[in-house]
């Protein structure tokens, strides 16, 4: 080193072992993350596409071509864009009033419905499809209402197995998505603005069109991406509210696994559905970058009122009614269906179901299905902390560009399906150890799931935490430790509850990868469930209503639970 | 013309606004002034059609303005923050409100043209308003409010949010605007100087109700109540004990003649009354005491430097017959805006030069015209 370098390289000095540092404590924080997705995701679904571009080992371009020209594969890809066009189209008229009514709204018991239309949201598919199930077979309370208006001459109503039955499930099962992002912004924005321009000559059609509306783009066009995404890759609503001719993509590739024993085709069809996602993804990317809009937002309990007038009066009533008939009529269903035997309203479904002998139908008793969700959902949402925890703090420490392209992959198991990661573990995860036959994929799996929602909700906290709030503890007084213990902690420490929370009521629902990996004897409630509706009989239905009823209980106080502890804007999903 | 007649507002169960009836000529600039929470604000909504008034009518140029929507009132109202839509441009944003009446493009071109040079803000038509100033932002939105050409224009604390170097040069600015404008005004605001020195008439609220209203000369030397007085800055207030004859205060016994008219109606007994700023001057140490004055002499507690004057807090040791007055509970008292401090009175003195070092002995001389009685508060 020569004299004249060093006085330059003493100047720079102090700064590069700190840099160093930075990346060194950066790297060590993705360290985990980074295996985690690595062997979960990223090698599984490169072995499926793998397996579907060179069955044989070599590629061979040809079997891509095959599945894609199938008329057979066409017409499921076609059913499941346009179904999912439908559904989201269809979400968002039945869901912006919502948001309305329950953002802008103030009337007795709103908060208290708040908390009911976002129940379906977390309720697992399975539960959603035998919720639709019940409400729209022929034995449904829309049956026999009409029976008793109209006596034995009347129609019976039998929607199970229709295109209706499914757009209805996933308006139902989406309206939440719907009101809880749209409404959360519709909340925080300035009331002044529209009575501005209402002063300014606009009617209040106008005015909501011309003010509103715009400032609301980002917000509608996130939750029509998410409903998108969510009715794209439906699985357990399809497979159970649908029949032939009426399956989604990922439905196809669970079929061609379990059923045709196609694995080409089951490979063929994730890879379609992967590039499906991923456009979606970018598409959605671009939109909402360019509505971005700065907009001076203001606290929501000054933005509700009181309906004043025929049409604010008109809309309350109506969303009301939309919210009772379509939101909690299948819950209540749900519910009335697990107390009926054939001898009429009893316990039996509820007796038989907690009885302590093996099910023919289950192969075990199904008090262990409820214990092994439990114990898997647990399991899973410690998983799912740790990681997203430790990618959502490499994410705030440095902005650079290694932690944004984990902050992205982190994102992408959210818009992949389930049934091709379960697909996936089922093929890859013989290697380096095989771990197909463990009862570990099940948590493994069901973390996968729940990570996106950790980080998603993780990172606006720790991002969110003025750097001023620490400093003015640090000169007030406070070690370090004691500042991360006085301002870190209670800050994100909610935000880590409210990410617990979620994982849970994921996990506890997750269907589309667990029912590829758990095994026979340790099923967990949405598969017992599954197994229950395939067996005919009035007791085997019973028995799943029950099981649907218990699990929406169990997810909805998880939800209910991190209601209470949200904080602020976080925790939207 | 604007007229309100007994109009009631309320939000849910709480009553902002009671029973208030207000008047503004046309072309005048009716100030609204009062504290925040005391109901301006509404008032301004009530008039723009954006709350229904419980109780009362609203007259514009002799037109009720009931059953009619925010969007057929023709009033122009300027909201505190703005309220600019952050999606638009400022071209856009003062084109809005011609635009949405149905001009042709051509005359919504013009009017915003014409709206932007009246506010000095020509050539930035393509601008977004996030990349405004504050200044730039209160112009904006004052443009886009008259853009319409409205019958009456509102302005709801449009200068709340700015520094003060650029509240003063605005206040310095607006007079023209209004006068350019033609129209009445109604401006509403919490800050005295503001209202005294834009409005033609002054009307001071207080709890949803007018306390008193007239131009602002006349508030000035003749509030009526503590409230307006302190509203208005005049803290020098002292309790007095008021008879046919005289008026006993703790500085001395004034006789009641001597005091300015429009007292003739209160009552004797217990009230309040509010020394005028300039009416309490330092005396040389041979000076006489003028005629028509009241001397009293002090010991000098502070000496403020106010720029072009300075301010002396002067604690007063000659004890006039009324100094009872001072413990005795005096009559309305209760704001805590007065003259007595813990059974001293301390009053403040313009002075000029070097007179009244602090510890000093001086003597002060106070105006009786500028003594000046104030009416029981009747809601302390």
């Amino acid at each position: 080193m020569s004299l004249a370098a060093r006085p330059a390289g003493m100047r720079r000095g102090p700064r590069r072992p700190q840099r160093l540092r930075r990346l060194l404590a950066t790297v060590g924080l993705l360290a985990l993350p980074v295996v985690f997705l690595g062997w979960f995701f990223a090698w599984p679904v490169t072995a499926i596409v793998w397996q579907g571009l060179a069955p044989e080992g070599e590629l061979q371009l040809g079997v891509l071509g095959r599945v894609i020209t199938d008329p057979s594969v066409r017409s499921v890809a076609w059913f499941t864009l346009w179904q999912a066009v439908v559904s989201t189209v269809l979400t968002l008229l039945v869901a912006l009033p919502g948001a309305y009514t329950l953002s802008r709204q103030e009337f007795r018991g709103r908060r208290a419905l708040q908390a009911a239309v976002t129940v379906p949201f977390v309720l697992p598919t399975v539960v959603v499809g035998s919720a639709f199930l019940a409400l729209l077979g022929p034995r449904s309370p829309v049956n026999a209402a009409l029976v008793t208006l109209l006596g034995d001459a009347a129609p019976t109503l039998d929607l199970r197995r229709t295109v209706t039955a499914i757009l209805l499930a996933h308006v139902f099962f989406n309206y939440a998505v719907v009101v809880r992002t749209v409404g959360g912004l519709w909340s925080l924005l300035d009331p002044r603005l529209e009575d501005a321009a209402r002063v300014l000559g606009a009617s209040r059609w106008r005015a909501f069109r011309e003010v509103t509306w715009p400032l609301l783009t980002p917000a509608i066009a996130a939750s029509a991406a998410i409903v998108f995404l969510f009715t794209f890759t439906s699985f357990g609503v399809v497979l159970i509210l649908g029949g032939p001719g009426r399956a989604t993509i990922e439905v196809e590739i669970h079929r061609a696994t379990t059923q045709l024993l196609d694995l080409p085709l089951a490979s063929t069809l994730a890879l379609l559905q992967l590039v499906a996602v991923l456009a979606a993804l970018a598409v959605y990317g671009r939109l909402t970058q360019r509505a971005q809009v700065q907009q001076r937002l203001v606290a929501s309990d000054t933005t509700r009122r009181r309906p004043r007038g025929r049409v604010e009066r008109g809309l309350l009533a109506g969303n009301l009614v939309v919210i009772l008939g379509l939101v909690l009529s299948p819950l209540a269903v749900l519910v009335e269906r697990s107390l009926v035997t054939a001898q009429g309203y009893g316990l039996d479904n509820w007796r038989r179901l907690l009885a302590d002998d093996a099910d023919t139908v289950l192969a075990v008793p199904a008090a262990e299905a409820v214990r092994n969700s439990l114990l898997f959902g647990v399991s899973a949402t410690v998983v799912a902390l740790v990681v997203g925890a430790l990618a959502a703090s490499a994410a705030t420490m440095d902005r650079g560009r290694l932690t944004g392209l984990v902050d992205r992959a982190l994102m992408v198991p959210l818009g992949t399906s389930a049934v091709t990661v379960g697909f996936g573990f089922l093929i890859a995860l013989d290697r380096p150890v095989d771990l197909r036959g463990s009862p570990l994929l099940v948590p493994l799996a069901q973390a996968l799931i729940a990570t996106p929602f950790v980080v998603r909700t993780l990172l606006p906290v720790l991002r969110s935490i003025d750097r001023r709030l620490r400093e003015a503890a640090a000169v007030l007084g406070a070690s370090p430790l004691r500042v991360w213990r006085e301002v870190d902690l209670p800050i994100v420490g909610r935000a880590l509850l409210v990410a617990a929370g979620f994982s849970f009521a994921i996990a506890v629902g997750e269907f589309g990868a667990t029912v590829f990996v758990a095994r026979a004897n340790l099923p967990t409630m949405p598969v017992a469930i599954f197994r229950l509706l395939g067996r005919p009989g009035v007791a085997n239905f019973g028995q799943a209503m029950a099981m649907s009823t218990l699990l929406a209980s169990v997810t909805a106080a998880a939800l209910l639970a991190i209601d209470r502890l949200r904080v602020g804007q976080i925790g939207r999903f | 013309m604007l007229e309100l007649r007994g109009i009631t507002l309320a939000y849910d169960e709480t009553v902002v606004v009671e029973s208030l009836d207000l008047s503004a000529d046309d072309g005048a600039v009716l100030c609204l002034l009062g504290p925040s929470g005391c109901g301006k604000s509404t008032l301004l909504r009530a008039i723009a059609g954006l709350e229904a008034p419980r109780a009362g009518t609203i007259h514009l140029d002799g037109h009720d303005l009931a059953g009619l929507r925010p969007d057929q009132r023709q009033v122009g109202l300027m909201f505190q923050e703005h309220a600019l839509f952050p999606h638009r441009t400022v071209a856009d944003n003062v084109g809005f409100g011609p635009r949405v009446r149905g001009l042709d493009p051509d005359t919504v071109q013009q009017r915003t043209d014409e709206a932007l040079r009246l506010v000095g803000l020509a050539g930035t038509e393509h601008r977004r308003v996030d990349q405004l100033s504050g200044g730039e932002r209160q112009r904006v939105a004052l443009a886009r409010a008259v853009a319409p050409r409205p019958q009456l224009l509102m302005l709801d604390e449009p200068l709340g949010s700015l520094d003060r170097a650029l509240q003063t040069r605005l206040l310095a600015e607006l007079p023209e605007v209004f006068a350019a404008l033609g129209t009445t005004v109604v401006y509403v605001t919490h800050d005295q100087n503001e209202a005294l020195e834009l409005a033609d008439q002054v009307a001071v609220m207080r709890d949803g109700r007018i306390e008193q209203q007239g131009p602002p000369d006349r508030l000035w030397r003749a509030p009526r109540t503590p409230f307006v007085a302190s509203f208005l800055g005049l803290d020098q207030q002292l309790p007095v004990e008021v008879d046919r004859h005289e008026i006993r205060t703790p500085l001395g016994v004034l006789p009641r003649d001597t005091v300015s008219e429009a007292e003739d109606a209160l009552v004797t007994g217990r009230t309040r009354a509010v020394l005028l700023p300039e009416s309490i001057r330092l005396l040389g140490a041979e000076e006489a005491v003028p005629p028509g004055h009241l001397a009293v002499t002090g010991t000098v507690l502070r000496r403020r430097f106010r720029g072009d004057h300075l301010q002396l807090t002067v604690r007063v040791t000659s004890q006039g017959e009324g100094a009872d007055l001072l413990t005795g509970g005096a009559g309305a008292a209760g704001d805590g805006t007065d003259a007595t401090s813990g059974g001293a009175l301390l009053l403040h003195a313009l002075a000029l030069g070097e007179a009244g070092e602090p510890g000093s002995e001086v003597r002060l001389a106070i105006d009786r015209s500028g003594v000046h009685l104030l009416a029981p508060d009747d809601r302390a």
